[in-house]
């Protein structure tokens, strides 16, 4: 069920959505990734040096992460929150400079949450909770950004309007952001490359692309759902 | 990201309370000493009466400067496991020291029986309890740092030492059954915990282990509040968990096991500061919280040691029961009223 014999690249500026199956292993592929779970095997190259020697510090000012649980204590407020996005470039006892305090603002207008800024965690909804955590991993500074599941406990409007966020954020700031979903309508619609996760095999390419060779119709068990070339959405086989 | 004034503010009334309460300490007593006299004593070491120069100077300031580090060094242990382990009921004695502790001294005094001579000559000797409680101690912390260097789950280090502690007090009772009235009741009055028993070397020794410990937390302090996020945030933004999690561990291990050496499991303490501080203090930055948490800890143990002495009486409580009678209230009445969240 696992997919291997993974692939891919991802460039500045891209939004790239991983696709597939419960179980097939895209959290753990984007865990892997971002370096807080050891790499099951195989390589994973950063500006063309392996992960395994690039120091957890140096990493993290590559690579910054949003998850879908959210242990975090909720009694922080969004300031704070975003702040510890600071921490790869703090001083041994994590005060703040200017420079610090300018990235936190900017991270917080672009994800438009400035208002918010005094609020406790515990007072948000879960679409706030996500852009809060969203500006965090922005205020982080880093070339990739990486989300999985970030739509997860949203309903339908928040879930389009995160994703939204991450299309307009990885063109603003050149960010390569790469993220995890089963929203494979919004992906195709939003995300500039999908990389596709099967059991079999693992694909990246343009959603128009993935279309056409018919890569979405073996996405999934074909005794419950189709997908439709024609719409680009998946219905209930009749 | 937030105006500093307040914190400067909270740390200063906070020291404040602090001074203000180690006077009274050291005022109060079973021997009624006017508060000049104590001043005089303090400032310059000459007072018309020498006994009351002999009771402030080798009773009254050692155990006030005993409870300032009991009381502070439990706060900031407790402090530290409620972050680690990102639970509000960790304190001090989460991992198994203070059952540690006191299985040693358990086996040195209501054991003395099974173990003959080498038990009784321990026990014997000034340092004989520190000695027992201590290694018991050891042998807890040695067996939990072997689990966390097995184990990936912090949580699972939190069980580990509920059962070592659930182990150790049913060895307790096991000796407690079989031991004879007299040592059974040297135990209890082990178990109530003291703060007046240290003398001027006993003191230096804790002293060097509370600054050990203190200075490992000082320098934990930016991870703390990674781990505000949470352990797999924390490993995104650059920190080593095991790494973090063992100097963690001897932090408060060095605090609570020697304050538990020399003072006994004192209870209530490290669990319940921290949360009286997230309280009163704004912010979550441990930056602010290390300090507010040090002089709370001080603070409340000053007080509950006023208490126990019971100014103007010939008896002294059990400072642990006070506390717990002092303490318990003023955290349910902090949490009902503000009603913020613990975590």
């Amino acid at each position: 069920m696992v997919a291997s014999g993974i692939d891919i690249d991802v460039a500045e500026g891209e939004l790239t959505a991983v696709i597939g199956i419960n179980g097939v292993g895209k959290s753990t592929f984007l865990r892997t990734i971002s370096g807080i779970q050891p790499a099951l095997l195989g390589k994973i190259l950063i500006n063309t040096e392996a992960r395994e020697d690039i120091r957890p510090q140096q990493l993290a000012r590559l690579i910054s992460l949003v998850l879908t649980e959210q242990p975090l204590s909720k009694n922080l407020s969004v300031a704070e929150l975003v702040a510890l996005g600071r921490q790869p470039y703090t001083n041994w006892i994590g005060t703040l400079s200017a420079e610090d305090r300018k990235m936190v603002k900017k991270a917080l207008a672009l994800v438009n949450i400035e208002d918010l800024h005094n609020k406790k965690c515990y007072e948000l909804s879960d679409g706030q909770l996500q852009k809060v955590l969203i500006a965090r991993a922005l205020a982080q500074d880093t070339k990739m950004m990486i989300l999985d599941e970030p739509t997860s406990h949203l309903d339908m409007y928040h879930k389009a309007q995160v994703l939204k966020l991450l299309k307009q954020l990885s063109q603003q700031t050149g960010k390569a952001i790469i993220f995890a979903t089963h929203e494979i309508n919004l992906a195709l619609q939003l995300c500039d490359k999908i990389i596709l996760m099967k059991p079999s095999q693992v694909i990246q390419d343009v959603p128009k692309q993935l279309i056409q060779k018919g890569h979405f119709e073996s996405i999934f068990p074909s005794d419950l759902i189709v997908f439709d070339p024609v719409t680009e959405t998946f219905r209930i086989k009749t | 990201m937030q105006n500093s004034r307040p914190y400067i503010i909270s740390l200063l009334v906070l020291l404040l309370c602090t001074v203000a309460a180690w006077f009274l300490n050291i005022s109060l007593g079973s021997v009624n000493i006017p508060f000049m006299e104590v001043l005089t004593v303090l400032f310059s070491s000459e007072a018309e009466n020498s006994n009351w120069q002999y009771i402030i100077m080798e009773y009254r300031i050692p155990k006030a400067l005993t409870s300032v580090l009991a009381g502070s060094g439990l706060a900031v242990s407790g402090m530290l496991m409620q972050t680690m382990f990102r639970n509000p009921l960790a304190g001090p004695y989460v991992l198994g020291l203070s059952s540690g502790a006191s299985l040693g001294v358990a086996l040195v005094l209501m054991g003395a029986s099974l173990f003959g001579g080498l038990a009784g000559s321990v026990l014997f000797s000034s340092w004989g309890l520190v000695l027992a409680s201590s290694l018991g101690s050891l042998l807890v912390l040695l067996a939990v740092m072997l689990a966390s260097v097995r184990l990936k789950d912090t949580m699972a280090i939190l069980i580990i030492g509920l059962m070592f502690a659930s182990l150790s007090s049913a060895v307790v009772s096991v000796l407690a059954y079989f031991s004879p009235a007299a040592q059974l009741q040297q135990y209890v009055f082990w178990s109530y915990g003291s703060v007046g028993d240290l003398s001027w070397t006993e003191l230096g020794v804790l002293s060097i282990f509370w600054t050990s410990g203190i200075a490992i937390a000082l320098f934990s302090i930016k991870n703390l509040n990674s781990l505000l996020l949470g352990e797999q945030y924390a490993r995104s933004l650059g920190m080593n968990i095991g790494h973090n999690r063992a100097l963690l561990i001897i932090s408060t291990s060095l605090l609570a096991g020697s304050i538990t050496a020399f003072a006994g499991p004192i209870a209530f303490v490290g669990l319940a500061v921290p949360h009286l501080i997230r309280q009163v203090v704004p912010g979550n930055d441990h930056k602010i919280l290390l300090p507010a948490v040090i002089f709370g800890g001080a603070i409340l143990m000053l007080l509950c040691d006023i208490v126990a002495q019971l100014p103007g009486s010939e008896h002294t409580l059990p400072i642990n029961a006070i506390t717990s009678l002092i303490g318990a209230p003023v955290v349910i009445w902090l949490l009902v009223r503000k009603r913020k969240f613990i975590f």
